[in-house]
């Protein structure tokens, strides 16, 4: 087991860790500004805010990977200067990735091992880690090469990993990231446990419900700079929220919607994965109509890449398994189903949707080429491109440096607006869209938002891929959650509460399919 | 001496330059480092090692001057992939042009020149054991060290804290990164690895092998050792087999060219070639996840700092 | 210390000058090197550069030179703007001159009409496509390297060449020197000017140049190809099919390389020998990453390199200098080229090294 630490600090109002004006600027960028923020032990202490807003930066600094560009830390109150990660953990401060920094193909001891000192032998790392994860309540196999285990599991690695070095101050980025609710809550235990052991917890968070249940303190960043320090159990969500997003920003509006035929069916697919740690899918069967918009929740990981490279055509499958206005498409190319008037938007921003490196004219042709002016006879028509580029801009307030930049030079919210917008402005009769408003700031997320809902209001179908609840609560008129491959019948707006949302994303009470004809 | 065991010697003499370069590769590309040059650097080092020998009389200096060489190549190499986050296959392409031509200046003033070849290992008894003995224990010091490499390699690879990081890195390396790992000076540290392997390999030509330079002495034995490393699926004890395999074929092609075998000499000396291309496309498909390249071979890495 | 850092928007301006940047540091360390072979710097590098320069004879060498490394460059830089790593141009190379070269042998002392010619060219393209499409083959339905593929190929063409001219190619009236009987006229590329080596060649080395830059610029298999080897998950996305890709962009430069052989056997050296080739396969993947893979930057290094192949042959006569040396000029040149064009995409800065203070536990 691990050792209480009794000797954190002379008097329990002395912090443990104070990071005094901390800054830091990338390029032109300036990720942290000035902030100050003081961590106790025996303290669940929040870290809130977008994405974007400098958490995942400051804490880098923290744990010694990142330098600051001005301001000091202190750990317990001397002055320190982290050369790296392993000077961090050997003074106390242990850290969980949101995203993990695992090796696929070596085992779950050598994993771990490789995040510890080179002090203790390999076999006794072994043994030590198989005990301390059975204590508490995360168990693993020493033996077994990641790349066989599952999300939570591999999550596991990374908490135990750090906990082995008795850590007095334990840092976790987004963990319930990638967590059915029923994992957070066992997450949550865990960290209740190791507050009761006196150590200090510094979690990362953009979710404000969970922060108010799980925290003593909150430090609220916006925009690089620290806004507030409050008790979030005193604070509504709502001013948590107005704190983290600092102005009104303009309410996203349904509005009413046609009812209209299924414009878009998905009819008892069945996709083997083409890679080791892919989901097969499993008899997916959902229909969305003109006129809505159609949710699909799930944790990361259980088969909405699958079924997006399923409807986009980048995997071939049965023809009769996907229909675009009744007519069987499954088993055709990307191209021949944007010209029959769908439209798709991916997760990943830089390298799927976009080439980073190509200009944003270029990366409207990218989509456009089959299905607009914007090729003559093999040529491509440059002013067409341009304009394409300008309408986008114009429509959806796309900010950038110049008229025609790399798509890699614009932020993440208006890389996204110019992605989602090239293909909305085509008034495309159905549109498939995987993770809408991930890593953009609040304005552009309205806005897309918006755009997405006015869409639908114009008829089309729209199918919108999320792991953002709040944003599926939003704008989604039906709601269907995807586990293991497996799609749940949709549920209404009504019938959609957290609870139930979250039993499906953890695989349990998935409808049958008779109910979800009653219920829609 | 039996028509069968002068084969076999004459088969280890040819595999021994093959491992040698393969084996440093071998580090080199599981630390996540695709090193093209690898025929420019063992070149050089076979120009540099005779000249080293030819100079001193010493095969050891011979050796070390070899192994310098290819390190030194080996270094621009790093500077431009490592510190430059240059592409590494054009990297390793101009490596190899250079080094053929470097090669080509240094040991311009030693063509027609000749050494004593490196001594073959004497043990009264053991070596005078039929068939056995001369295979086993009278080799020259190069077979050995090339064995006791691979060995050292291995247990260096799959024992060592530092070969579990250099592994790590191959996987990984943003995770490697993030742990604190330092990336991009173990990946280092395995390219020079690698040249000073490549350079001795190399070396071993002159010094060992055919005790003169010629130009283009090493006539794409570097390419060769490039597709053993994928041949041996980046493990140690397969680069053994590999290394031998296409020594014997080596061998063999101009045993049957003397044989009077009625088949043109120009297709028999294909067949080095000719197999590795075959041995490339008949692994590639029954690869499973055990076989597999490191995961991050020949990719770029700039850590954020 | 020095660290590397991202550039939010690649530098146009260093983009274009880093060819000269590398070039001018290509100079300074041969000059280097000579002043270690005993010889004057400046002396050396006048007879390399300026000297060819001032001799018209030299600039038609230089023109003849460069075809087949235009040629041959251009197909490669389809190949790498797609990230296809064809190494093997060289053998592509010869594989075109045996091609085209079969038939001006075959055709040889009958009084065959000039269709010989463009048929002798046709095929030579056609032979270096077929052989370029093997190590594509092995890289789709097997997954190969194409790298080790492509060159080992190479080893088998030079094998393939030596063996048909010292065997059932050779001339019978060639007192057995291992090569094939001069071409007839209708198998030989006519000279532009009365009495100059300099042919149509490279009238088609300039015409490719043109097609080439508008297909890359303006078409969309240009596109595609640029594409492809940016960013493939993209490519997908937007439709494209790496795999067959991989085999059109390795049939384009084969053919071309092949054309080029077939070119350079039917205009300059008017017969087919063993080591014929100066190793212009390999140059031109210098020249290739030296024109940053645009057909106009090609042209103009092919010219800058093919100057350097005069010079060095001049300066072996004149200043005693081993023609080695051109050959580290053209490496060191690609890893200067190579060095620079890192800082298109990437800015070295100064990062002040922190000092360990206490606290570390």
């Amino acid at each position: 087991m691990l050792e209480r630490s009794a000797e954190i600090a002379p008097s329990p109002r002395q912090p443990l860790l104070q990071a005094l004006g901390i800054s830091k600027r990338f390029g032109t960028l300036l990720a942290n500004d000035g902030i100050d923020l003081d961590l106790f032990p025996a303290e669940i202490h929040a870290l809130l805010g977008e994405n974007g807003a400098g958490k995942s930066t400051l804490v880098k600094i923290i744990y010694g990977l990142i330098q600051p560009s001005a301001g000091e830390l202190r750990w317990t109150g001397r002055t320190v200067v982290l050369d790296g990660p392993a000077q961090a953990r050997a003074l106390g401060i242990g850290m969980v990735f949101q995203h993990f920094s695992l090796f696929e193909n070596l085992t779950v001891a050598e994993n771990v091992v490789l995040g510890l000192p080179p002090t203790e032998s390999f076999a006794a790392v072994s043994a030590r880690l198989a005990e301390l994860s059975r204590a508490y309540g995360l168990p693993l196999d020493p033996k077994r090469e990641v790349w066989r285990l599952s999300v939570g599991e591999r999550q596991r690695i990374e908490i135990v990993r750090a906990l082995m070095q008795n850590p007095k101050l334990l840092i976790l980025d987004e963990p319930t990231a990638v967590l059915t609710p029923q994992e957070a809550d066992r997450l949550f235990e865990t960290l209740e446990r190791l507050k009761g052991e006196g150590r200090a917890v510094l979690y990362i968070s953009h979710k404000l419900e969970e922060v108010k249940r799980l925290c003593d303190t909150a430090t609220i960043l916006r925009l690089g700079k620290k806004v507030a320090t409050c008790d979030p159990r005193r604070e509504t969500a709502a001013s948590l929220a107005r704190m983290m997003v600092g102005s009104e920003i303009g309410e996203v509006k349904p509005t009413g919607r046609a009812a209209a035929g299924a414009r878009l069916v998905v009819d008892d697919l069945s996709l083997e994965p083409d890679d080791p740690h892919g989901v097969r899918l499993d008899h997916v069967s959902v229909e969305v109509r003109g006129g809505e918009i159609l949710g699909v929740a799930g944790v990361a990981g259980n088969g909405q890449d699958e079924l997006f490279a399923a409807l986009s055509g980048e995997r071939p499958v049965a023809a009769d398994a996907i229909r675009i206005d009744h007519r069987p498409v499954g088993n055709l190319s990307v191209n021949e189903r944007r010209r029959r008037g769908v439209a798709f938007v991916p997760e990943e921003r830089l390298g799927h949707a976009t080439a980073p490196r190509m200009s944003l004219s270029d990366n409207a042709l990218l989509t456009g080429h089959a299905v607009t002016d914007m090729v003559r006879h093999g040529f491509i028509n440059r002013s067409a491109t341009l304009a394409s580029v300008d309408r986008t801009t114009k429509a959806f307030d796309v900010r950038k440096s110049k008229r025609d930049p790399e798509a890699a030079s614009l932020s993440g919210g208006n890389l996204q607006k110019f992605v989602v917008g090239r293909e909305i402005l085509r008034e495309p009769g159905v549109l498939v869209v995987s993770q809408p408003t991930w890593g953009v700031d609040a304005g552009a997320a309205a806005v897309i938002r918006q755009a997405l809902i006015d869409l639908a209001a114009r008829g089309a179908a729209v199918l919108v891929i999320s792991q953002d609840l709040d944003e599926l609560e939003e704008i989604a008129d039906r709601i269907a959650v995807m586990f293991a491959g497996r799609m749940s019948a949709p549920l209404s707006a009504a019938e959609a509460d957290r609870e139930t949302l979250g039993l499906l994303m953890g695989g349990s009470a998935a409808k049958p399919r008779e109910a979800a004809h009653a219920g829609a | 001496m039996g028509l069968l065991e002068s084969i076999i010697l004459a088969v280890l003499a040819a595999s021994t330059p093959l491992l040698l370069a393969a084996a440093g590769e071998l580090v080199a590309e599981r630390s996540g480092v695709l090193n093209l040059g690898v025929e420019g650097m063992m070149i050089v080092g076979a120009a540099c090692g005779f000249a080293g020998a030819y100079l001193t009389g010493s095969i050891v200096i011979g050796a070390l001057a070899g192994i310098a060489a290819g390190a030194a190549l080996a270094a621009v190499f790093a500077l431009l992939t490592l510190g430059l986050a240059v592409n590494q296959v054009a990297t390793g392409l101009a490596l190899t042009i250079l080094g053929v031509g470097l090669s080509g200046l240094i040991g311009a003033g030693f063509v027609g020149e000749r050494i004593v070849p490196a001594p073959h290992l004497y043990i009264p008894g053991l070596t005078d054991v039929p068939f056995v003995g001369r295979v086993l224990f009278g080799q020259d010091p190069f077979v050995y060290f090339s064995l006791a490499l691979v060995i050292g390699i291995w247990w260096f690879l799959y024992r060592t804290r530092a070969g579990l990081e250099l592994r790590a890195c191959g996987d990984n390396p943003a995770s490697a990164h993030a742990l604190g790992l330092p990336v991009l000076r173990t990946r280092a540290l395995a390219v020079l690895f690698g040249g000073a392997c490549a350079g001795l390999g190399g070396a071993y030509l002159p010094l060992a092998y055919t005790p003169f330079w010629i130009s283009g002495m090493t006539a794409g034995r570097g390419w060769i050792a490039l597709a053993l490393v994928v041949f041996a699926s980046w493990q140690p004890a397969r680069l053994v087999v590999g290394a031998y395999l296409f020594g014997a074929v080596t061998i063999l092609q101009l045993h049957a060219q003397g044989a009077g075998v009625g088949i043109p000499s120009q297709f028999m000396s294909s067949l080095p070639y000719l197999a590795t291309i075959l041995v490339l496309v008949a692994l590639s498909r029954t690869r499973g996840r055990a076989g597999a390249a490191p995961a991050s071979l020949g990719t770029v890495f700039v850590p954020d700092r | 210390m020095l660290v590397l850092e991202r550039r939010g928007e690649s530098s146009t301006a260093i983009a274009i000058a880093s060819p000269l940047i590398a070039i001018a540091l290509t100079l300074a360390t041969i000059a280097v090197l000579f002043a270690l072979l005993g010889k004057n710097p400046l002396q050396a590098l006048a007879v390399y550069f300026i000297d060819p320069l001032t001799d018209p004879y030299a600039l038609q060498e230089m023109a003849v030179k460069a075809t087949p490394l235009v040629l041959i460059a251009v197909g490669l830089s389809f190949c790498y703007l797609a990230n296809v790593w064809n190494i093997g141009a060289e053998g592509q190379f010869l594989i075109g001159a045996l091609s085209g070269g079969w038939l001006a042998v075959a055709t040889h002392g009958t009084h065959a009409g000039p269709w010989v010619l463009p048929a002798m060219l046709v095929l030579g393209a056609l032979g270096g496509a077929l052989y370029g499409l093997i190590p594509a083959v092995c890289k789709v339905r097997f997954g190969a390297s194409e790298i080790l593929t492509s060159l080992m190929l190479v080893y088998v063409a030079d094998l393939l060449l030596d063996y048909l001219v010292r065997g059932p190619w050779r001339d019978p009236q060639g007192f057995n020197f291992p090569t094939t009987a001069e071409f007839d006229p209708v198998a030989t590329l006519p000279p532009m000017i009365e009495g100059s080596r300099l042919h149509y060649g490279a009238l088609i080395a300039l015409a490719v140049v043109i097609a080439a830059t508008v297909v890359l610029g303006r078409t969309i298999r240009g596109f595609e190809i640029r594409l492809v080897g940016a960013a493939s998950k993209a490519a997908r996305f937007s439709g494209f099919d790496a795999d067959k890709l991989v085999l059109t962009t390795f049939a384009i430069s084969g053919a071309l390389a092949g054309l080029a052989g077939v070119i350079e056997v039917a205009g300059p050296v008017g017969h087919l020998q063993p080591g014929f080739s100066p190793g212009y396969g390999f140059t031109a993947i210098i020249v290739a990453f030296l024109g940053r893979l645009h057909p106009v930057g090609i042209l103009l290094a092919a010219l800058f390199l093919a100057l350097t192949f005069i010079g060095g042959e001049g300066a072996q006569i004149t200043l005693k200098v081993p023609l080695d040396l051109t050959k580290v000029f053209q490496g060191l040149l690609l890893f200067y080229v190579l060095a620079c064009d890192s800082l298109v995409l990437y800015r070295i800065r100064l990062v002040p090294q922190r000092r360990t203070a206490d606290g570390a536990a």
